[in-house]
């Protein structure tokens, strides 16, 4: 028997795993994938949720999720291929105007 | 209402043109002579109402500022016949004064500054006149300071300019130091600012002796800074170094006469406590109008010599307060407005047209400035108090009171003073406008803007003395009605008094004339004979020296040293830098943080979410 | 034989997201996030929910990777060196990633349901697509159009920021 448990265990380890991309990786585009990681595991939760309460909410939420995850990756890439014009470089450490 | 619009104008025309109109010179001016006129007209009617019917009952009208339980402080004003006739003084000279300024200051670049000043000095001095209660007579008490201070400090790029407006300042707060604890004296036993009210509890016996003993001194503290009496007398000279027409209104015929206005006005409780409190008055006044007399002979700068005379009497004024007689002290006041202004003004006209102040640097100017001459002279016969001039009648009624006190100590100063005064303002005329020629470059009378005040105050005070004729009735006495009348004893016209003191000024005339006129006293003579005195009178007597060397080097040094130390030590370096410097290393270690790199921020923030995970598990 | 299935999608979810962390290549890195997300479309089947599971292969493995795979082989980034591969303060991001996983485990293990079940049990979601079609364009339906307003701004926004500016010859 597959209990809601499993798929937040499941859930949390695409989360931990998302996040330590983001942490961890230079390279702006590898970052991003790491935040499609994060957004997929938040949706395994609350399709989760939404099956084991039998509560419709969790899989509208979803559907919104993925929609704003399209938009957020267009606007990502956008920015990435900007910046990478202007500063010929992909790599998250190296923009680092915004400092002291 | 319309009385409040007596402190809106003034008020109104000095921040119009010191936000407003400060680079139109005439626009400027307009608008303060505008406004002091239009307050001398509405004081007018009021004054001939009063003056038509002598026992009006008063106009008291007020609104509440400060209303805490046990405590009611007000803006108010209180307008009976004492109040009245200091209004009018004060709109009429000042309308004068204003009128005279914009001939004298025509070329002063500070032109707008000055009238926004004197346009704030109005507004002060009609607030204390105004004033029915103590607190706020100490507002505009201040105010009045202030705007003396400004005007003092006129010229401020000179050093003597500025240092003697914080001389003012400074001195004038030491008396006020004694007025504030006064009126806590007379609210702590009283429980009212408000005159009428104190006046009914002194009346009524409410008040101990010793109370109002304390409370009369420590407010006449208040008069002896305000109105220069010994021993704080040393800033009023040192003041002259402020415009002309400046110390003619404020340091001769209005503010500097507050503190006797104030006397007046409190009489009732000075004449209610122990009759110390009038001594201490009294030989306060009698030191200052005798010392200042015998200064003002060592002088030689125009204005110093009627600053010294101003000096004298004010001095005059507060001894005829002591020995019984507010009454006098008002009437003398009134004439003394109207001659020492007058004086003042002529002096101004004479500097205009001579460009110094030293009156051994003048002589023979009467044929080139006969306005101004005629009108010092008649000034002067004023102030010496000649028959019938104005000052006569005045100094007659404070010598009476004097007499009839009893204390022949006192009575003999003011005889002394007046023989001195005599000598001095004879040497005055006869240096500065007769005698020979000592002046470079061509004077010449000043313009109308100029003269006509002159002529205007010369008239008032010839023919002002008058009302105060003892044997009219009404006269000025029965005008004023203050309770002093019925302690001094009535006091009628006394031929002893009046003869004697003609003779004595007449004696000081004549001495004046053979010294400085026809040279049979020779003062270079008198002056090796008398040489430790005479030094003794240029120095002032050392008590400028001795506050100099004294107070200022050995206490006031000191007291300033331990307040540098905690200043500079305890609040500014802890105080004040300590928490920056702990703000600045505080923040120059957050600013570590500040690494620009988004990684760092999100390494911090998942940090932060597992910290707030475990704390939320945890409870 | 759920159970069975859950744990091969699973482990290969798991393992595909860890090599797209891991991977030096990014062109690997985008393959490996296709397989993920197919895994994850194939939880979304067991989870009863088959427009979802729709949803995420267009959406996110059409769409979304191909916008991957096109950025970069535009940009023309090949393998990386060790140096540009990772930070020096992997450790402690690693560190710090393992602990934010425990703690969830612990309070997920922890849980338990306590918000009573709505109506929406497994023989209601039988007919998916029209259950969920009908809550959106129904109770949903100013959301959705909020969001689609977002996503046409998204769209603008994108064009605006990769479109060269006037004048200038990139």
């Amino acid at each position: 028997m597959v209990t809601l448990t499993h798929y937040l265990i499941l859930s949390f380890l695409l989360f931990s795993i998302g996040v330590a991309g983001v942490l961890i990786r230079r390279n702006i585009i590898i970052m991003l994938m790491s935040m499609e990681l994060i957004f997929n595991s938040v949706n395994i939760s609350l399709a989760a949720f939404s099956y084991y309460l039998h509560s419709l909410s969790g899989t509208i939420i979803v559907i919104f999720n993925i929609t704003i995850a399209a938009a957020e990756v267009a606007i990502g890439l956008a920015i990435l291929v900007a910046v990478y014009r202007r500063r010929k470089t992909v790599y998250v450490d190296e923009l680092n105007k915004l400092r002291y | 209402m319309y009385i409040w619009a007596l402190l809106i104008l003034p008020l109104f025309s000095a921040v119009l043109i010191t936000l407003v109109t400060r680079r139109h010179k005439d626009l400027s001016s307009y608008i303060s002579i505008g406004a002091v006129l239009a307050c001398f007209f509405i004081v007018l009617p009021i004054f001939l109402r009063f003056v038509g019917a002598p026992h009006t009952e008063h106009l008291e009208g007020s609104f509440r500022w400060i209303g805490v339980p046990g405590m009611l402080v007000e803006i108010g004003y209180l307008i009976d016949p004492l109040s009245v006739l200091m209004l009018f003084i004060v709109t009429f000279v000042g309308t004068l004064i204003h009128i005279y300024s914009r001939g004298y200051m025509h070329d002063d670049p500070g032109y707008s500054r000055f009238f926004a000043c004197l346009s704030l000095f109005i507004f002060s001095m009609l607030g204390i006149v105004l004033a029915n209660n103590l607190i706020m007579i100490y507002i505009f008490w201040e105010l009045v300071g202030l705007s003396s201070y400004l005007l003092i400090g006129f010229y401020f790029e000179k050093p003597a300019a500025s240092d003697a407006a914080k001389k003012a300042f400074l001195v004038n707060r030491i008396g006020d130091f004694g007025f504030a604890l006064g009126i806590c004296v007379i609210f702590y036993a009283s429980g009212t600012f408000n005159f009428l009210e104190i006046a009914h509890q002194v009346h009524a016996g409410h008040l101990s002796p010793n109370t109002m003993l304390l409370g009369s001194l420590l407010l006449f503290c208040g008069a002896v800074g305000k109105s220069a009496q010994f021993p704080l007398h040393v800033w009023l000279p040192d003041a002259m170094e402020g415009p002309t027409p400046v110390s003619a209104l404020i340091h001769a015929a209005t503010m500097v006469a507050a503190g006797v206005y104030m006397l007046a006005r409190i009489s009732f409780l000075l004449y209610a406590a122990p009759p110390a409190a009038t001594t201490v008055i009294a030989y306060t006044g009698a030191i200052t109008a005798l010392g200042a007399a015998l200064l003002a002979l060592g002088q030689s700068d125009i204005k110093r010599v009627i600053a010294f005379s101003t000096l004298s009497s004010l001095g005059y004024m507060v001894m005829s307060v002591g020995v019984g007689s507010a009454t006098a002290g008002m009437f003398y006041l009134m004439t003394h407005a109207f001659f020492k202004a007058l004086l003042f003004l002529c002096a101004g006209s004479v500097i205009h047209a001579c460009h110094t102040n030293d009156i051994w640097h003048m002589g023979a100017l009467s044929p080139k400035l006969k306005i101004t001459a005629t009108t010092f002279i008649l000034g002067s016969l004023a102030m010496m108090g000649v028959f019938p001039f104005s000052g006569f009648w005045s100094k007659d009624e404070i010598l009476s009171a004097a007499f009839a006190n009893g204390d022949m100590v006192l009575y003999g100063a003011g005889v002394l003073t007046a023989f001195i005064t005599g000598i001095f303002m004879t040497k005055l005329i006869l240096v500065t406008f007769f005698g020979k020629k000592r002046y470079h470059g061509s004077p010449h009378e000043s313009p109308p803007s100029m003269t006509i005040p002159l002529i205007i105050l010369a008239v008032f005070a010839v023919f002002v003395g008058l009302v105060g004729i003892p044997s009219l009735h009404p006269n000025f006495g029965s005008f004023l009605g203050l309770h002093g009348a019925e302690h001094g004893a009535e006091h009628g016209f006394n031929m002893t008094v009046a003869i004697s003191s003609t003779i004595v000024v007449f004696a000081g005339i004549i001495i004046g004339f053979l010294t400085y006129y026809t040279g049979t006293i020779d003062p270079d003579k008198m002056y090796k004979r008398f040489r430790g005195p005479y030094r003794l009178l240029e120095n002032r007597f050392y008590i400028d020296h001795f506050y100099d060397n004294f107070i200022v080097a050995k206490i006031y040094n000191q007291v300033a040293r331990i307040s540098t130390f905690i200043e500079v030590n305890i609040i500014i370096h802890f105080c004040i830098n300590g928490p920056a410097y702990l703000i600045r290393h505080a923040g120059l270690f957050l600013r570590s943080t500040i690494t620009g790199g988004v990684q760092h921020y999100t390494f911090f923030m998942v940090t932060g979410v597992v910290v707030l995970i475990i704390v939320y598990a945890l409870t | 034989m759920e159970q069975i299935f859950f744990y091969i999608f699973a482990v290969i979810a798991v393992v595909a997201a860890v090599s797209v962390v891991v991977s030096r290549n990014p062109v690997h890195s985008a393959l490996f996030l296709i397989v993920c997300l197919l895994q994850v479309a194939a939880i979304f089947v067991l989870l009863r929910a088959p427009f979802l599971a729709a949803t995420q292969v267009f959406v996110y493995v059409g769409a979304v990777m191909v916008l991957f795979l096109f950025t970069v082989l535009v940009l023309d980034i090949g393998r990386e060196t060790v140096v540009e591969y990772m930070h020096s303060h992997a450790f402690a991001a690693v560190g710090a990633v393992v602990a934010l996983f425990v703690v969830l485990a612990y309070i997920a293990s922890r849980g338990t349901i306590t918000v009573p079940q709505g109506g929406f049990s497994e023989e209601v979601l039988a007919k998916n697509v029209e259950v969920v079609g009908r809550a959106l364009f129904t109770k949903y339906i100013f959301p959705f159009e909020v969001v689609s307003f977002l996503l046409l701004i998204a769209l603008v926004g994108a064009i605006v920021l990769v479109m060269n500016e006037k004048g200038s010859k990139s």
